[in-house]
Order: C-alpha cells, then structure tokens, then sequence
C-alpha cells in the first residue's frame, strides 16, 4: 500500500465519525434534549458539535501539515466563531430560526472545531498551554456573568436554567483546572 | 514564510471583528430583546390586523387607535412576579397623565397571551390594577390562533416555567400614532416612557 492511500484508510474513520456525530446531534430528538435547556445546548451540543469538526480535520490534516503558517489564522477563526457563538441574541435565534440553527450545525464544526484541530498539531506546548489557560478563564467568566445577571439573557431559557448553566460553566472551569494541574503535579508531562 | 503567517492571521482578525460588528449591530445588541428594540427604533414595525375582546366583552382592533399613541404590555392574568410590576408601572403612567386629554391620545392595552384567561380573569386582573376600561383595557385576542401572530410580530417569546405559569420578555410596547410598533422600553421606571408622551401630549 502507498502512504497515499494508507493514509486516506487511516483518516477516514475519523472523518466518518465527525460526520456521523454531527448526524446524530442534528436529529429532532437529540436537538430537542439537548436545546432543552442552556447547559445542554452550551456545555454539550456545542463542544460536540466542536469535537466532529475537529475529528473531521484529522482526514484534512495529514495533507495540510505543510501550513504549518496558518496555524495562527485558524486558532483565530476558531475564536471569532467561538465569540459569535457564545452572543445571546444568535443563541436564541438558533432557537427560533431554522435557518440560523442550519447555520450553527455547520459553522460550528467548520469554524472552530476544524481549524482548531488543524492547528493544533502545529502547535507548541506553551501556545496549547496558553489557549486552554484562556479556554477556562472565559467558561468562568461566562459562568459569573450568567449567575450575576439579574435578567433573562436568553429568551428561551428560565431564569432558573440561567443560573443552572452559570454553576455549570464554573464547574467544568475547576474541573478542566483540576485536570490540568494533577497532570502538571503527577502526571509524565515532561516526557 | 513569516508574512503569510501574519497576513493571514490579520485577515482572519479582520473578517472576524467585521462579522462580530454586524451580528452586535455595532455592539449594540448582544441579546434578543436588545435585537428587537434596536430594530423597531430604527424601522417602526406595521402590526397585524388582529380583533381584540376586552374585559367589558367590546371588540376593537389596532387600527381604532390611529392617531393616538397606544402602550401595550403582554400579560397573563394568573402571572405573580413580573406582570405585578408591568401592572404596577400602568398604573403609574396613568396617573401621571393629564386626566382630561389622556384617555383621547394616549391608550393602555394588556394584551393576555395565555389562552386559558377567559373574561372573568380579565375583570379580575383589571380590578387588581384599577384597570378603568376605557384609557387603560385589559384585552385578548378573539382568535386564539392571533395570540401566536402577535407575539412574533412584537418578538415577544413566552415560555412555560414549569409551575404552570410562563416566562416572558416584559417590555412596556409603543404603538405610534400611524399605529405602527416604534419603540419598546424597559418596563421599570416608565421616566423615559412619560418622558416621551409628554413631548407628545
């Protein structure tokens, strides 16, 4: 077998997995246990829909591992796309307007996942320290700002949710610290 | 090699603060109820023809109020927290409205959303605000499939709370005098609403 091909053999199930991940979530039921409430739709769907992107670059990213260049460009569109994402107004339009919810299904993967995962193999140890040392200062942000508002941000969702999503996004914040630094105290880093 | 990396990456920097200015509409509007106040400040929105049935059994529809300016909130007549203070901010426009030339340009529309509210929840939800029937009605739809039609167009979204009672964006709606939907404020304090009636009145 020529690398070629073997490579292409190797990447697809990936890509079959990102695709097929990305099927499943778009499914009525799945969409609508998911959309049902603020930490479904934002600490589940999202990053799930985030993980087929990635999953689905692994097949692109063995022929791109020349541009390594545009490495920074992708981490960037992946956090552009992340920011409009996270904007109350197209959260909830997603909710009420097919054609957004079209839209987030496929920017979602295509925008942040994929260039993430692009990226992430050029990247050096410290820049990938860095960009998850932002990741979790900006789910604890987020999580404050939801649990200090006063008003509904979302439309769709109780005020109750809202609070709920806000311990929600602190939680997984300390739990991803808490991951981070048992690896960095125990764990065979510095190989 | 290095001029790719930094053109590309500016591009990206470009594009995206470009995208996020156009989704905020100039990082003025992050939310939904931000969304739609902006939109109707900007372009007055013209409003359904919908046949309504207040709590004195008469029929009306928006366009019997052209030429004055109506103030519309949507309510349900079993709501206990947020509509205690929508009612409450009426009540308070009302009585800082000149008496004499108020009930001829100014009107105060509660428009319930909730189905189940049939006459007798009317009555009493404007008997609990001093609702008079006359410059201030308490209202509903007569088609029930109107009350769907009306939220979408003043992008009211209601939501079951899970105790039988509903989740609502509450704003206090301004109907302008050419009976088109042309601003929307916070419902608490009504200054900036009086503000404006005065100007007008």
């Amino acid at each position: 077998m020529d690398l070629a091909l073997e490579i292409k053999v190797a990447t697809r199930p990936w890509a079959a997995a990102g695709f097929l991940l990305v099927a499943g979530l778009a499914l009525p039921q799945t969409r609508n246990l998911l959309e049902q409430s603020l930490v479904g739709h934002m600490l589940i769907q999202l990053p799930l829909l985030c993980a087929a992107g990635w999953w689905g670059s692994v097949a692109l990213g063995k022929r791109l591992a020349g541009l390594s260049d545009f490495a920074p460009a992708f981490v960037l569109t992946a956090l552009f796309a992340t920011i409009f994402w996270m904007l109350p107004r197209w959260l909830d339009a997603a909710l009420t307007e097919p054609l957004v919810e079209a839209l987030k299904f496929v920017t979602v993967p295509l925008f942040v996942g994929a260039p993430l995962g692009l990226a992430w193999a050029q990247l050096g140890t410290v820049v990938r320290g860095f960009i998850w040392a932002n990741a979790i200062s900006m789910l604890m942000i987020l999580g404050w700002l939801y649990l200090a508002a006063p008003a509904r941000v979302c439309n769709n969702y109780l005020l109750e949710q809202q609070e709920t999503f806000g311990w929600a996004a602190l939680a997984a914040a300390l739990g991803i610290s808490l991951y981070w630094t048992l690896l960095a105290l125990f764990g065979s880093w510095n190989r | 090699m290095t001029r790719d990396k930094a053109l590309s990456a500016a591009a990206i920097v470009a594009a995206g603060l470009a995208v996020l200015w156009l989704a905020t509409d100039g990082l003025a509007a992050f939310t939904a109820e931000g969304a739609r106040r902006l939109a109707v400040k900007r372009q007055p929105k013209p409003l359904p023809a919908v046949e309504f049935v207040d709590h004195n059994a008469k029929r009306f529809s928006f366009d019997d109020y052209r030429g004055r300016i109506v103030l519309v909130e949507f309510i349900y007549s079993r709501c206990g927290d947020i509509c205690l203070v929508l009612g409450d901010s009426f009540e308070r426009i009302r009585a800082a409205l000149p008496p004499d030339t108020a009930p001829d340009r100014v009107q105060l529309l509660s428009i319930s959303f909730d189905q189940t509210d049939g006459p007798d929840d009317l009555t009493s939800y404007a008997e609990r605000f001093h609702a008079d029937g006359h410059a201030w009605r308490i209202v509903r739809p007569v088609e029930a499939k109107d009350i769907a039609i009306l939220l979408k167009t003043f992008g009211v979204t209601v939501i079951a709370d899970g105790f039988g009672g509903f989740q609502h964006n509450a704003a206090v709606h301004l109907i302008d005098e050419r009976g088109r939907l042309a601003r929307i404020y916070g419902f608490s304090p009504p200054a900036a609403i009086l503000e404006r009636l005065w100007t007008w009145l």
